[in-house]
């Protein structure tokens, strides 16, 4: 045990002599979920909407009305009949065009089919679907009151069947506010980011700068030595969770609902799996710049991608759902959003926790291995 | 100009040494944009529903069918009370769950208004909505069909009563519309909304900019860690052929792996390229312009590879992928932010891709984007060079 520290301690001195690089470790995670808490948005809010109504019916202006009133669009004007729609939506700034053609109040008064066009820009296909739905919500709701004027004209008496009364509740997150479902994603990110890079040069460094010699002849084992390599970086880390934690709360109202011994407990295990990683990746590569690409590569666009953070692994190919066993911010993350936004503790994911406890066993071990092959 | 040739003619050959790097520079992208390109998929289909039907009468029968029916809900169990949700949706097992009241099948009979519930899994904010927004759809034709079925029955009865029927002419064509407006979208670029041709291009832009950036970061502070930098500055080698010498082969590895990961985009992934390839490759090259100088810049910046490494990780290219409009979209943004979104060339480049690969775009609509791009490419060029001369000298 005291071996180790004393590895510890000599980790932190060589770390505290990179005063930008510890900065960074412990600053960096803040400014990240400070900035990007607030970036990142799936909530669709003011989508760039242009009308070309050639109708200039009462009952079209009240359809316009209801979508301009809708509080979801960015009204960007009128459109002349004439209009090149393909080269307005070329450029990429408009959304949606409401198309109403000539005779579209007349049919509706006289009982036909009103039809209107609504012109959607597809290239982003995940807001293009929002729109969509909220602008079938208008109609059905304008739809609705047209029905109500018909009946009152034709004085049709008589109780109307209600539609069917629809109540939508929506747990852990009752406003759909995206950021609750990204900030925990941007939490388990920031945190692999950190604990992989941070042990990923250490070894590596040494056998640069000729000093893994001297670890070869220390009278330690590998497997102490490579925990004193990561009982830093731990803590560091720890400090920069709590941080993070903090200003979850204060900026995005997000609480952690869940018992916090229970979030601690995974954290470590994940921190352990990603500072493992970093370790198994210095002790493979043969140089620093090898083991700097690796890193990135190995932990960017996995956690980014095939953790669950921003696409749902449900819709993945199998292969990919297979591979996205050995990225574990994908167990972290069940765990993690489990515990600050559905308020459970440990018991339903008892399964996520063996999946991390394996994958850090299996990276230590490897790495305590390979190190204890470099050293001789 | 022969020295440069001399210089570029070094460079390639170091990179031949490490056969590492080689291969993880023509190998990674491909590897990557294969895998993230299937991953990079938010296509809301096959949502997981739960069934909760107190009612059991063929009317209520029929709802739960259009939902199982559809290729938007996919059935994962049935409860029979909702007291044992709970497991469903704390395991993430559920996204969505109907729940039926016992009297639905006798309320749509009396023309009273049945009720219907729906819980969804609020953490997955994104699914959640969509889900429910499929729901309310089924929901809102189920409720258009039978509110339009109970009108006929009410003009009928008036007309029957000796006020003309102006909707006799109307043929009831089972549309989801009561008062008859019918809305058809038409999307354009991307009829089916498909979310991969959105996030492809994506991939394409990020796996690009983490390779150059890396190579560019890495390449001068490796010869100042190693200490050969002095030996270079001994020779009369000018600085700005050091430079253009070193980002060269850079280049031509960019342009190579442009190549590779653009056909796999459209061969493999079949994400229309619709402006050409030329045009592709062109624009292309402006941003990597942007993103090796970057790189350089960074690498005069610090002393040490893991400095490098963190600068170009956590203060450009995390930035850059978050805020340059590729996964999350900039409109949705705070407004101080979406100014900051200014000053990223990813998010000009973002902009073309989409342009060139879904909307046809040619220069003519994106020369703002392509000067921008080669401004900003030249600007930090410029700002790398005379840091790195300060250096040498």
């Amino acid at each position: 045990m005291r071996k180790t520290l004393a590895i510890a301690l000599k980790e932190i001195r060589q770390v505290s002599r990179d005063p930008l690089s510890l900065g960074m470790l412990v600053g960096l995670p803040l400014f990240m979920l400070v900035l990007f808490g607030y970036a990142l948005s799936f909530d669709v809010e003011g989508a760039s909407l242009a009308v070309q109504d050639r109708d200039l019916s009462a009952a079209s202006r009240d359809l316009v009305d209801a979508f301009l009133h809708s509080g979801r669009f960015e009204f960007r004007g009128w459109l002349p009949a004439d209009a090149d729609l393909a080269q307005l939506t070329r450029a990429g700034d408009l959304l949606a065009v409401l198309v109403i053609p000539e005779g579209y109040g007349t049919e509706l008064a006289a009982g036909r089919t009103g039809d209107v066009q609504l012109v959607l820009d597809g290239t982003d296909a995940t807001t293009a679907t929002t729109v969509l739905d909220y602008a079938r919500g208008i109609v059905r709701f304008t739809d609705g009151a047209v029905l109500r004027e018909q009946l009152a004209t034709a004085g049709a008496a008589g109780a109307l069947a209600a539609a069917i009364d629809v109540r939508p509740r929506v747990w852990y997150n009752p406003e759909l506010r995206s950021s609750q479902f990204l900030v925990p994603g941007l939490i388990a990110f920031i945190l692999m980011l950190m604990t992989v890079l941070s042990t990923a040069l250490s070894v590596v460094r040494e056998r640069e700068l000729g000093t893994l010699a001297q670890l070869r002849v220390a009278p330690l084992r590998s497997g102490q030595i490579l925990l004193g390599k990561m009982l830093p970086y731990l803590g560091l880390s720890l400090l920069a969770m709590a941080l993070i934690l903090a200003g979850a709360r204060v900026l995005f109202e997000i609480e952690v609902r869940g018992p916090w011994g229970d979030l601690l407990a995974a954290t470590l295990l994940y921190l352990a799996g990603g500072l493992g990683w970093g370790l198994l990746i210095s002790t493979v590569a043969v140089s620093q710049a090898v083991a700097f690409q690796v890193s990135v590569l190995s932990s960017l666009l996995p956690t980014l991608l095939l953790s669950g953070f921003v696409f749902p692994l449900r819709n993945m190919p199998e292969a990919l759902q297979v591979l996205s066993h050995v990225v574990p911010a994908r167990y972290y993350l069940v765990i993690l959003r489990g515990i600050v936004l559905k308020g459970a503790g440990l018991g339903p994911y008892w399964d996520q926790m063996a999946y991390l406890a394996a994958y850090v066993v299996i990276v230590l071990l490897l790495a305590s291995v390979r190190f204890g092959r470099l050293r001789g | 100009m022969y020295v440069l040739w001399r210089v570029i003619v070094k460079e390639f050959l170091q990179l031949r040494q490490d056969r590492r790097i080689l291969s993880i520079v023509f190998l990674a992208p491909v590897v990557q944009l294969v895998a993230f390109g299937y991953a990079a998929n938010l296509d809301v289909t096959d949502v997981p529903l739960l069934v909760v039907d107190r009612d059991g009468s063929p009317t209520s029968r029929r709802l739960v069918d259009e939902f199982t029916a559809s290729r938007y809900f996919y059935r994962v169990g049935t409860e029979s009370s909702v007291a044992d949700v709970d497991p469903w949706l704390v395991r993430g097992e559920a996204q969505v769950v109907l729940v039926i009241g016992e009297g639905y099948g006798r309320a749509v009979a009396t023309g009273a208004t049945p009720s219907v519930q729906l819980l969804a899994d609020g953490s997955d904010s994104t699914a959640a909505g969509i889900g429910l927004g499929y729901a309310s759809g089924i929901l809102g034709r189920e409720s258009a069909r039978l509110v339009s079925a109970r009108a006929e029955e009410l003009l009928r009865a008036a007309t029957f009563r000796g006020i003309p029927d102006r909707r006799a002419s109307r043929v009831t064509t089972g549309r989801p519309s009561v008062g008859g407006i019918n809305m058809e979208p038409r999307v354009w670029y991307n009829p089916d909304l498909r979310t991969r041709w959105f996030y492809v291009p994506a991939v394409l832009a990020m796996v690009l900019m983490i390779i150059t950036m890396v190579l560019s970061s890495m390449g001068v502070v490796r010869e100042k860690e190693i200490g050969t930098m002095e030996q270079v500055i001994v020779t009369p080698v000018r600085s700005w052929q050091l430079i253009v010498g070193k980002l060269f082969p850079f280049a031509v590895i960019g342009l190579i792996d442009t190549c590779l990961v653009s056909a796999i985009a459209v061969g493999w992934f079949q994400v229309p390229l619709r402006s050409g390839f030329p045009l592709l490759v062109g624009l292309t090259m402006l941003f990597l312009l942007n993103t090796l100088a970057l790189g350089l810049l960074v690498s005069t910046l610090v002393r040490t590879q893991q400095q490098a490494m963190m600068i170009a990780a956590f203060g450009l290219m995390l930035p850059m992928i978050y805020l340059s409009g590729l996964i999350f979209p900039i409109a949705n943004m705070p407004r101080t932010i979406q100014l900051v979104t200014y000053a990223i060339p990813l998010r000009y480049y973002a902009t073309i891709l989409r342009g060139v690969f879904l909307r046809g775009a040619g220069l003519d609509v994106l020369w703002p984007q392509a000067a921008v791009l080669a401004g900003t490419g030249v600007l930090l060029l410029a700002v790398a060079s005379l840091r790195f001369r300060k250096r040498l000298d």
